[in-house]
């Protein structure tokens, strides 16, 4: 589904990424994790499209397309999703025309008629159900006064009337707390199907005992300096980032 | 011929033959008090950035007609009062100068709505003054629309005296036009008055849109609150000039004052500048104004979920100019201005 060779991006002429490799197929679900300034958000920007980020090496491909010559709108119609870190807050834009205009534009994008009303409103209440989001919520504007986990409840409601093919949650934990976790991690895992996959940015393991990857990776300096099963998250947790830090000093030297 | 002497002329030929129980006189002070003056240029501090003495290079022709109108005591007009400026330019340039009444009596509710049209592509100037009186316990909420074309131009002054304890609403929509100046003048002349002023400016082309807001108050335990918010593209040009007056009798007043901007292209710009003036030690006032670009990052979030660049561009300044639409109360005016700038949104930023 995704593949990406020998990434290398940075921002305003500072390289954060240095040689990514990564291959995701579908029904998987992936964990990037990683000290603080690793690259872990910046993977997740250049991956959804971000302006202020420039790629400078590699490729990216996915589902048989160059995503790095898409739009960001287009990477979203082919069937990427970013759960924001920091979902942004529009007063005055009303939380359901937004997601109505987000499905219709997509469905445009691919030769669909937009949906009728009835249709949009029954799919909504469908998935609001299925990520335990309340329509008070979603009568307000987007986003705005919003706590924590709010909206990242919101994040994943939007993932489900999106349907994306990939979905990347880009430190979905951050600010929340473990209740907050527990119940949009289950949303998450109503939304994972055979044909569907999930790239999960975290820097704390305990979103994974929500979530369980199939894969862990771990980040430093730009690059995937380790791979391996589920238990490696459970290493970090206890070893912490030091044994990694230290492992690739040894390397370099 | 000089431009004093042009409008004495004509001034002269509206003059009419019989008296007029002193307003002749009054006509001729407020005449020579305009001779002294003069069309205030740029160093005029007030007019430093609307350029008005430029439109008398031209020859005009000038119909005259004031309107005057009393809503009575206790008098509740169930649908808003509409008065249409309609200017025909289609064989002249046209300099019309409506002097507008209304006195709002006690207990009396009134919504009233201006609007602008010219007819025809010749140059066009109005020079508007409307003066409203709100007596005690009235109320009126006052809607001036302003989407005329780019051949016509306007100084529309509205004062508002509030005599008596009563509320007050304006809202001031202004879409397009050449040169564009709005005096809004809103004196609060006794006690517990409330005053509420809201503005919208979305200007594209060569347009100048400049505002200039006066809230004057006199007397104690007065409220106002003003939020103008204005969107400027291409070459367009703005101005907001927020002035607020606390004298020193007029203690317990509550003011605020807000203007905010956003520019969507290099070259157009903006000039702002609220001002407080308070002689009064025991009163709650601010004042702010901010100028900037489209939210980038909202822009990002919108394309990020499949939203076209553009289509994401129009939500965000729609959603930008909405608390300012929620403060026209009569619904079908309310759909009317949203349908004019969404027209505007799909026609400018296309």
């Amino acid at each position: 589904m995704l593949t990406i060779q020998n990434l290398h991006a940075g921002i305003e002429g500072k390289k954060i990424l240095n040689g990514i490799n990564l291959h995701i197929k579908a029904g998987e679900v992936h964990a990037i994790m990683g000290p603080n300034g690793s690259g872990k958000s910046t993977l997740a920007s250049v991956l959804a499209g971000r302006s202020d980020y420039e790629v400078l090496e590699g490729s990216v491909e996915f589902l048989g397309k160059n995503l790095l010559d898409l739009s960001p709108e287009h990477r979203a119609a082919e069937g990427l999703f970013l759960a924001f870190q920091y979902p942004v807050e529009i007063p005055g834009l009303n939380s359901v025309n937004f997601i109505k205009t987000a499905v219709n534009e997509i469905r445009k994008y691919r030769g669909e008629d937009p949906l009728d009303a009835v249709t949009f409103l029954k799919r909504m209440k469908e998935k609001m159900a299925l990520v335990n989001i309340e329509q008070t919520l979603l009568s307000r504007s987007l986003n705005e006064g919003f706590s924590g986990g709010e909206k990242k409840r919101n994040e994943v409601f939007q993932m489900a009337m999106l349907e994306p093919k990939l979905a990347i949650l880009d430190e979905t934990d951050s600010g929340l707390d473990i209740d907050a976790i527990r119940i949009v991690s289950n949303g998450v895992n109503k939304l994972r199907r055979k044909d569907n996959a999930i790239l999960v940015v975290t820097h704390y393991q305990r979103l994974l005992d929500y979530i369980v990857p199939d894969f862990v990776h771990v980040l430093y300096n730009g690059r995937i300096v380790k791979s391996g099963p589920k238990e490696l998250a459970l290493e970090l947790e206890e070893r912490g980032y030091d044994f990694i830090k230290n492992e690739n000093t040894v390397e370099v030297a | 011929m000089n431009t004093i002497a042009y409008f004495k002329e004509r001034f002269d030929q509206f003059q009419p033959s019989e008296d007029h129980g002193g307003l002749d006189k009054i006509r001729e002070q407020a005449f020579t008090a305009f001779s002294n003056m003069g069309i205030p240029g740029t160093k005029h501090e007030e007019w430093k950035y609307t350029r008005v003495a430029g439109l008398f290079n031209k020859e005009f022709q000038l119909p005259a007609d004031p309107l005057t109108g009393t809503i009575t005591k206790g008098q509740q007009i169930e649908h808003p009062l509409y008065i249409y400026h309609v200017t025909d330019a289609r064989s002249v340039n046209i300099l019309s100068q409506p002097r507008s009444l209304m006195i709002v009596n006690e207990q009396a509710q009134v919504q009233v709505v201006e609007s602008y049209s010219t007819l025809g592509n010749n140059e066009s100037f109005t020079n508007q003054v409307m003066e409203i009186i709100v007596e005690n316990a009235a109320r009126l909420e006052y809607y001036k629309i302003q989407n005329d074309g780019s051949n016509t131009n306007q100084v529309s002054t509205t004062h508002i005296r509030q005599v008596g304890k009563s509320f007050t609403h304006t809202v001031t929509i202004s879409l397009n036009g050449g040169l564009v100046r709005n005096n809004l003048n809103v004196i609060l002349d006794a006690k517990n008055c409330e005053a509420h002023l809201y503005g919208l400016y979305f200007q594209s082309g060569q347009s100048h849109i400049d505002n200039h807001t006066i809230v004057d108050n006199i007397k104690p335990n007065c409220l106002s609150n003003e939020l103008y918010k204005g969107i400027l593209s291409d070459s367009a040009t703005g101005v907001f000039n927020g002035k607020i007056f606390v004298r020193q009798a007029a203690q317990k007043t509550n003011a605020y004052q807000s203007n905010k901007n956003i520019l969507l292209s290099d070259s157009s710009s903006v000039n702002t500048k609220p001002q407080l003036e308070i002689f009064a030690d025991d009163v709650k006032c601010t004042h702010g104004c901010t100028v900037g670009r489209l939210n980038e990052e909202g822009l990002f979030y919108l394309q990020s979920r499949g939203i076209s660049e553009k289509t994401a561009r129009n939500l965000l300044l729609s959603a930008y100019a909405s608390d300012i639409l929620e403060q026209i109360k009569p619904e079908a005016l309310k759909l009317y201005v949203e349908k004019l700038i969404n027209h505007r949104l799909e026609k400018d930023l296309s």
